[in-house]
């Protein structure tokens, strides 16, 4: 149990240190303060279709250097403003991690 | 070394892949190459890969070993491919599936894993392998000619999704080539399909290179989602 939460924790860090080199690039911030609350993607979200793809595909390579497993950020709701896997960051977390368990 | 410019070409085990690897490396290219079965030759600059096209796993830890050690890919030609002479009416399903997954899904998985390494440098050149047999409409070769134009479809809009990111997708159409691909098209076939091209002789691998080299130059950055046919076929 406490390894799924550190490795959870670990996943969030990564997504949070890309989504600060995203920002870089951003006019539309994403709010990386909030953590695991700071919405991507979707209803609430503030990146569009591209910053998404570059947000994921750093995310996807840094959580195969740490974790040294290939694992595939392509999902069949990703586009969706409703059901997208990645609205926020925790999200984009759980949805990483659900891949390195399986 | 690292400074060489980077191809990956898939199905350089032989035919138009594996003259491919062969000149680029000529050229001062660093070479990754891939095909289900090794290669019987050497070459500097030269790296292979055996695996299957359409193995999602083998194919994404390919891309991974490239990024660790090159951080970047230059250019990716979509190579290999299978093709299948047969009646509609005599053609299994095994063999349509076959023909899709390799041509279509496998040329897909390339397109989006190089153009997630491509990306960093946001700078990238796909080539696709198309076939006069589409525009053709050569009998027998429904399935294959089929495959082909999704592959031109494909080309079109990852052109569109893909220039943001300063990669460009275009595709090649090559005429009857003399490779094993073509072994089992009876004579009689090919004569009639040369003489419907505007220059009536077997294609060369060098005509196919001329192509590929023009779509890959740094700039050809304006050409993007275009399909050229060699023989004078359109
Ligand atoms: N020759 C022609 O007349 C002609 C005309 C128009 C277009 N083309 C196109 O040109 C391309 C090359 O054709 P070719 O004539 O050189 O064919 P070929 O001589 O049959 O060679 C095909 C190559 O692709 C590899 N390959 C096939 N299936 C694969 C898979 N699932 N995974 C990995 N590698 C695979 C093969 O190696 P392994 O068997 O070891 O995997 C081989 O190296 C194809 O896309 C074809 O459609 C050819």
């Amino acid at each position: 149990m406490e390894k799924v939460v550190l490795m959870h924790e670990k996943i969030v860090d990564i997504i949070v240190g890309e989504s600060k080199e995203v920002n870089k690039k951003l006019k539309n911030k994403i709010s990386v303060e909030l953590r695991e609350a700071a919405p991507l993607f979707g209803e609430n979200g503030i990146l569009d279709s591209i910053a998404l793809v570059t947000l994921l595909v750093a995310v996807e390579q840094s959580v195969e250097d740490e974790f040294d497993f290939p694992v595939i950020l392509a999902d069949e709701k990703a586009m969706s403003q409703k059901n997208s896997p990645y609205q926020s960051i925790g999200a984009l977390a759980q949805y990483v991690g659900s891949l390195l368990k399986e | 070394m690292e400074n060489l410019p980077l191809v990956m070409i898939t199905g350089t085990r032989k035919g138009i892949g594996k003259y491919l690897a062969h000149y680029y490396v000529e050229k001062g290219f660093q070479v990754i190459g891939c095909s289900r079965s090794s290669v019987d030759y050497e070459l500097a600059n030269y790296q292979h890969f055996c695996l299957d096209v359409i193995n999602e796993f083998a194919v994404k830890k390919m891309f991974i070993d490239v990024r660790r050690t090159h951080g970047r890919l230059d250019v990716l030609i979509n190579n290999a491919g299978i093709a299948s002479m047969n009646h509609v009416l005599s053609t299994p399903m095994n063999t349509v599936r076959k023909i899709f997954d390799t041509n279509v899904a496998g040329t897909f998985l390339f397109c989006r894993e190089a153009a997630k390494l491509m990306q960093i440098k946001q700078y990238g050149r796909i080539v696709n392998f198309s076939t006069v047999a589409t525009p053709l409409k050569l009998e027998g070769e429904a399935v294959y000619a089929a495959s082909k134009a999704a592959i031109i479809t494909l080309t079109e809009i990852l052109a569109r999704e893909l220039a943001p990111l300063g990669i460009t997708v275009n595709a090649v159409g090559p005429t009857p080539v003399e490779t094993d691909l073509i072994r089992s098209v009876p004579q009689e076939k090919i004569d009639n399909l040369l003489s419907r091209q505007a220059i009536s002789r077997l294609g060369k691998f060098e005509d196919i290179a001329n192509v590929i080299d023009f779509f890959i130059q740094e700039k050809s950055e304006f050409v993007t989602g275009q399909n050229i046919y060699l023989g004078g076929v359109s």
